[in-house]
């Protein structure tokens, strides 16, 4: 049935055409401003980010009287970053497509045993040099260069996240939950006992791969930047400031990578999905493809972390790789709000920071003036981390469970009650 | 499972379970004493995982909640049992035994009545709250509490293991041959067939057990009918509460040491056994962490073709993952809508 054409219809129709324009134009414009106020703060953070290593900053910093304890040194700042990129990461497969993944500790265990075998003399029965920075051509083992290294183990973990992912994606929310759980501690036990497959050492056992190399530009580029790219980490020294900036540059690179990605086709149908998984699959998203390229891509940045940080350590350590460190990058998640990336920065920081000296530094200020002079006698608080972390996600769930910084998206979710399952539902069968 | 035509997932579940008898097989031909003493063995850790299981799969029947935290409050009751056995009684290996029954009567009660009371209180504080909240909020609360509980007891006790003495004996009551059944078995096993049968007859025929099964069909209809669900889900979690400050001294007494984070990886493992015999499912809780506990002791206890007890824990949560993957609605529990 056609609708008449009447002269006072066609008249609405440009009317409400001339609205749209100019709402459009405005809402541009509003964009506009917005960005620029955005990216001032933006500016203002990476800045001071980039200057907090050089020596006479942060010790300036660390001086001040009161609140100089509160500020990291730049060794401890390395950690929080790589912590931190680790979060991001968890929050593409946590945040953007709402499943959750407490075997996250997998991926940084597969990146840093990644850098353990393709940068370290592990492998003494071979000699392979590619690109080794500063490092004797003579000396056994395989030896590349770490940024490649780091691509290869971004690939291989994300290799290893698509393995884990395809027989276990098609479960839903809580028994996801614990399959990844389950592999991730199925992955420590796997290195812990893989020095013996038929007398072929894996993965050195309980000792753990130790030293790895560091990163660095070689002779070559060494000494055509003169000087300004550094021919190896650990032999030049500033080798934290290094270790820093590098990191910084890593986390720079994962926040950029995400922030794209959450506007794009991948993002939007990971947000569908976790909208409403039957709708977006209504809608034709691929729901094994989609979640597996979420599993893959968060997989990703935590083997590129974990490389980096078994960089950092000089060590692949299997004691390294438990339960509660997938459970601490959670936190992060948690409390930054799931699916905003500079939320789970800001958690991120806050959390790397607290769990490296903070907790130790507030611990001392509370026995100084509360616990002392009241019971006479000194907590350890950095022992009870987990319980800390545990209050927090508790209280987070229960009072703010967007997290600190709402994702706009994820607020109206969790506000307007759009979700797929019901939170403790009937009994699916009768549903 | 659509049935008539096999399937490939079928098929490598029927391998499986055809290689699984015949290494049990060539174990026992090669050492048949051996094989029935570690399967006492491993029935005995069974029936201990069996009753932490029941709690899992109690809550998880109502709710659809995974109780991360049942672990933990099982390892906190435990805990302190120890103290009561140890401080309030002072119980030796050489008291009398008029003693010690009173004091592992008195110790079970005040787990029982410490794990009933924190669990009820988590559920109040924490999970209540979050009904209507999307899933995984919940299942992250209970993460968290998970933690928290875990760090009480990490408050109290430290990290170092508390032991007490060996009061049920590891004698022998019946010997054929090199075949024995010590007392302690006995007793754990004693102790959970009758939980069991007590249980099940409980959700089945009273009243509370009617309500339960109401509650988890249709919170809303059984509202309507009158079940008062609130009382009714606190009800639950008191039970399961309970059966974690059981195990908790059961697991003390035929173990005799633990610590803060023993619930951690106890929780795990039976909430892999109730998984395994099909969550919500009493029966299958049992049977899931009776099976679990023997494929973990013939891991460790066998002497032909066994992987060792440094691959246990990837043996249980490849099990896990195994059966999630293939059956997710276990051995004994009905299909879900997660296995489709």
């Amino acid at each position: 049935m056609t609708e008449q054409q009447t002269p006072e219809r066609k008249e609405e129709e440009q009317r409400l055409q001339e609205v749209i324009a100019q709402r459009t134009q405005r809402s541009a414009g509003l964009w506009r401003r917005e960005t620029a106020m955005a990216l001032i703060p933006l500016v203002l953070v990476i800045g001071y980010a980039i200057i907090y290593p050089f020596e006479s900053v942060y010790t300036t910093l660390r001086e001040i009287p009161g609140i100089g304890d509160f500020f990291p040194t730049p060794g401890s700042a390395v950690i929080i970053i790589v912590f931190t990129m680790m979060a991001i990461g968890l929050n593409v497969v946590v945040g953007y497509a709402g499943l959750l993944d407490l075997g996250y500790v997998a991926f940084y265990a597969a990146g840093a045993y990644m850098a353990g075998w393709l940068a370290s003399q592990h492998f003494e029965q071979v000699t392979f040099h590619f690109w080794s920075p500063g490092i004797n051509p003579e000396l056994p083992g395989i030896h590349i260069n770490l940024w490649i290294v780091l691509a290869l183990a971004g690939i291989f973990t994300a290799i290893v996240g698509i393995v884990i992912g395809l027989p276990t994606l098609r479960l839903r929310g809580d028994y996801l939950a614990i399959v990844t759980l389950g592999f991730g501690e199925i992955v420590p036990q796997f290195v812990r006992n893989g020095d013996n497959f038929k007398g072929f050492d894996l993965t050195s056992g309980s000792f753990g791969i130790t030293p790895i190399d560091a990163p660095g530009f070689g002779d070559g580029l060494g000494s055509a930047s003169a000087g300004l790219l550094p021919v190896n980490f650990q032999q030049s020294f500033d080798a934290e400031q290094l270790y820093y900036w590098s990191a910084l540059g890593l986390l720079l690179f994962t926040v950029f990578c995400c922030w794209r990605l959450r506007d794009s086709r991948l993002g939007r149908a990971w947000i569908a999905i976790r909208e409403d998984e039957t709708a977006a699959a209504a809608m034709g998203i691929p729901l094994m493809r989609t979640k597996t390229w979420s599993y893959a891509i968060g997989a990703f940045f935590g083997g590129i972390a974990g490389a980096y940080y078994a960089s950092f350590k000089s060590g692949a350590f299997p004691s390294d790789f438990y339960f509660n460190i997938s459970i601490f990058l959670l936190c992060m998640v948690i409390l930054g709000g799931m699916g905003s990336i500079w939320g789970v920065v800001i958690a991120g920081t806050i959390l790397g920071w607290l769990n490296i000296e903070g907790l130790g530094v507030i611990g001392n200020y509370l026995n100084d003036w509360i616990f002392e002079p009241t019971t006479g006698s000194r907590i350890e608080v950095p022992k009870y981390q987990f319980g800390i972390y545990g209050i927090i996600i508790v209280t987070m769930m229960l009072f703010r469970p967007t997290g600190l910084i709402p994702e706009r998206r994820r607020k109206l979710e969790m506000e307007e009650g759009v979700h797929d399952e019901p939170a403790m539902g009937e009994r699916a069968v009768n549903r | 499972m659509p049935s008539g035509r096999p399937s490939l997932v079928g098929l490598l579940g029927l391998v499986f379970l055809l290689l699984l008898i015949v290494w049990l097989g060539v174990n026992f031909i090669k050492d048949p004493q051996e094989f029935i003493n570690v399967f006492f063995v491993g029935l005995t850790r069974g029936a201990v995982y069996a009753l932490i299981a029941l709690g899992y799969t109690l809550v998880y029947g109502i709710l659809q909640l995974i109780n991360f935290a049942h672990g933990d409050v099982f390892a906190l009751s435990g805990l302190v049992a120890s103290s009561v056995l140890l401080s309030v009684f002072g119980v030796t290996t050489d008291s009398g035994a008029g003693l010690v029954v009173v004091a592992i009567a008195v110790a079970l009660l005040v787990a029982m009545v410490l794990a009933s009371t924190l669990h009820v209180t988590i559920e109040f504080v924490g999970y209540r709250r979050l009904r209507h909240a999307p899933r995984l909020a919940a299942l992250i609360t209970a993460i968290g509490m998970s933690f928290i509980v875990q760090n009480i007891a990490l408050a109290i006790y430290d990290v170092d293991y508390q032991s007490i003495p060996r009061l049920i004996p590891n004698s022998s009551v019946l010997t054929i041959g090199e075949v024995a059944l010590q007392w302690n078995k006995l007793f754990v096993l004693a102790l959970t067939i009758p939980v069991l049968l007590a249980l099940t007859w409980m959700v089945r025929e009273t009243r509370h057990g009617k309500a339960m099964r109401a509650t988890s069909q249709d919170r809303d209809a059984s509202a309507m009918m009158g079940i008062d669900v609130n009382r009714t889900i606190s009800f639950t979690f008191a039970l399961a509460g309970s059966l974690a400050g059981a195990a908790g001294l059961l697991f003390l007494l035929y173990f005799t040491t633990m610590r803060y984070d023993t619930g951690f990886e106890l929780g795990l493992i039976a909430f892999t056994a109730a998984v395994l015999g099909g969550i919500g499912n009493l029966t299958g809780a049992v049977l899931g962490g009776i099976l679990i506990g023997l494929i973990q002791e013939f891991n460790e206890g066998l002497a032909w073709a066994t992987p060792g007890g440094d691959w246990t824990r990837s043996i249980v949560f490849g099990i896990l993952i195994a059966i999630l993957v293939f059956r997710p609605s276990g051995l004994l529990g009905e299909q879900t809508p997660e296995g489709e």
